[in-house]
């Protein structure tokens, strides 16, 4: 039995999503193999290799994988599939945005964001927004599965040695191009990777208010995330979302300020080791789920925090 | 231009779901029923890309029980054209989902295909890349704007790092995020409107679609829950119980 492993990267390095899927696909026992599509990523394969637990890495390396476009990598991944009994990705906008397309070719029904892994057939995932979880079995062949990063450590970068093999990419499909970015650049860690992360909600109240959080979150050497409200009210840009459609973290800390506890923000967070909450209204639900709740202004308890520490 | 909106009738998001205690399922026995959220910022995008004179017609197709009319109604309300419900009992899983539209839009040949990024009961995220993959279209996923040009579209999306804008040759299939737009509420004439739309009602079966499941669902329980914390007092406590007590910053 192999296992492929769809990589995530930016061309010179792996993301860290990558190293928790192939926990995954170790749990699952198995060869493990790493995919990489991109362009003039080497330095990627090579750091895939070093990955503790990987015997092969497949280095698809091709100018039409400059950016992930589905369109371009689901081919790759399908050309690929007889070899493998399961193909996996994480769980992020990018796994998310291109396994199902491999799926659908393979004629396959992918088994989304699992968090467990029960029998290489059945898995765990997390339906209604992680009010629910369900145990799945899945009856194809070949199994397309995307993980939830945070319920798998990430497994050790140094330790392996793999053998890089070069794949043919399939060409360009000309369906879709990449236009332009915005990317937020952050010296603070990666939100879904991070130990500690401070959180702001509506009770924030501005974008320039949100430096308190900041200041909070820079003293503690943590990433800073936000409530769909806080992101909707135009505080902070989108990729900070937490929550059911943001992003699903579990880190040891997790300060939750101004934010009032919606399902779909609690769906993002509640498996963070200790939760903090700071809200001055005692009756917000996200006291129900906080290790530690503080019932104060946050205008007054953040920086008095913050200055303590 | 034509524009297919598939919706999904489910449960609706403020309701606190609860697990059956034989953990068959969750249960949906007198629970409110809605259009899935992100289905709802996709009939409001095609309804504002008719209203800017881009788009001629909005067909709403849902893929469900008998009452699922009710979320085509509400689709019609919002200014969706016309219906189409497939209609079943059986739950149908994302890929299946995926092949019943492509088979409507082989028959409708729309230009562009919006729909929701997920459906909130099951979570997968699945159909419309599935979809895309089926009809060999291009996929913008997780949208946050469009542009629409001739012969192709602009699509910003929210992706992990930020937003990441993407040119597709249409047709083409578009996947909504939550800030692609705010969704209108119905006013009381257009829900009466809403009423003498044509809404047609086929099967699966006739649209020659096998949608036998893959996916065996053993159980569905409830998740861990944590249990309650302490309040603290004040700001000095609480550095004290995280230092001396969780031990997650010294």
């Amino acid at each position: 039995m192999s296992i492929l492993v769809l990589a995530e990267h930016d061309n010179t390095g792996l993301k860290s999503s990558t190293l928790n899927t192939i926990t995954a696909a170790k749990e699952i026992d198995g060869d493990v193999h790493v995919l990489v599509c991109g362009s003039g990523c080497d330095s990627v394969a090579q750091a895939a290799s070093k990955v503790d637990g990987v015997s092969k890495v497949l280095k698809c390396d091709a100018p039409e994988h400059e950016h992930p476009l589905a369109e371009n990598i689901a081919p790759v991944i399908v050309d690929l599939a007889p070899n493998y009994s399961h193909i996996l990705a994480p769980a992020t906008t990018f796994g998310k945005n291109i396994m199902p397309r491999a799926a659908a070719l393979l004629d396959t029904q992918q088994i989304s964001e699992i968090i467990a892994v029960d029998a290489p057939d059945t898995f765990q995932r997390p339906i209604y927004a992680g009010n629910a979880i369900a145990t799945v079995k899945s009856s194809d062949a070949i199994k397309l599965i995307t993980v939830r990063g945070t319920t798998f450590d990430a497994a050790n970068a140094e330790g392996g040695s793999a053998s890089i093999e070069d794949v043919s990419g399939k060409g360009d499909s000309g369906l879709s191009s990449f236009d332009s970015a915005e990317l937020s650049k952050s010296e603070r860690p990666e939100l879904t990777a991070a130990k500690i992360v401070v959180s702001g909600g509506r009770g924030v109240g501005s974008a320039e208010n949100f430096a308190i959080i900041e200041k909070l979150a820079d003293k503690l050497g943590a990433a800073v995330g936000a409530s769909r409200a806080a992101v909707d009210a135009g505080y902070v840009p989108n990729d900070y979302q937490v929550g059911q459609t943001g992003k699903v973290v579990a880190p040891d800390l997790y300060i939750a300020i101004g934010i009032s506890g919606a399902i779909q923000h609690l769906a993002g967070m509640k498996d963070s080791k200790v939760i903090v909450a700071i809200n001055k209204d005692e009756e917000a639900p996200i006291f129900s789920v906080a290790d530690y709740g503080l019932v104060a202004d946050l205008f007054d308890a953040v920086p008095e925090l913050e200055g303590k520490l | 231009m034509k524009i297919l909106v598939p919706v999904k009738r489910v449960v609706d998001f403020n309701v606190k779901i609860r697990v059956k205690s034989d953990n068959s399922g969750v249960d949906l026995a007198n629970v409110k029923m809605s259009v899935n959220p992100f289905d709802e910022i996709a009939i409001e995008e095609a309804v504002r890309l008719k209203e800017s004179g881009k788009a001629t017609e909005i067909i709403a197709v849902s893929i469900g029980p008998e009452k699922a009319q009710e979320q085509l109604r509400t689709a019609m309300a919002i200014g969706a054209d016309r219906g189409i419900l497939v209609q079943t009992d059986d739950e149908v899983e994302p890929l299946a989902v995926a092949k019943i539209l492509k088979a409507l839009v082989d028959k409708e040949s729309p230009d562009l295909v919006i729909m929701g990024k997920q459906a909130i009961d099951d979570d997968s995220n699945q159909t419309g890349q599935m979809l895309a993959a089926l009809l060999g279209w291009a996929q913008g996923t997780f949208a946050s704007k469009l542009e629409i040009a001739d012969g192709s579209v602009k699509v910003t999306r929210e992706i992990d790092g930020g937003l990441e804008t993407l040119a597709l040759k249409t047709p083409a299939i578009i996947t909504t995020d939550l800030r692609l737009n705010e969704p209108r509420y119905a006013k009381l004439p257009d829900i009466m409107k809403a009423k003498k739309k044509e809404l047609e009602t086929m099967s699966s079966g006739d649209l020659g679609v096998d949608t036998a499941k893959r996916l065996e669902t053993l159980k569905v329980a409830e998740p861990a829950q944590r249990s309650g914390g302490i309040i603290v007092a004040s700001v000095d406590e609480l550095i004290d119980k995280l230092k001396n007590e969780a031990k997650v910053i010294s």
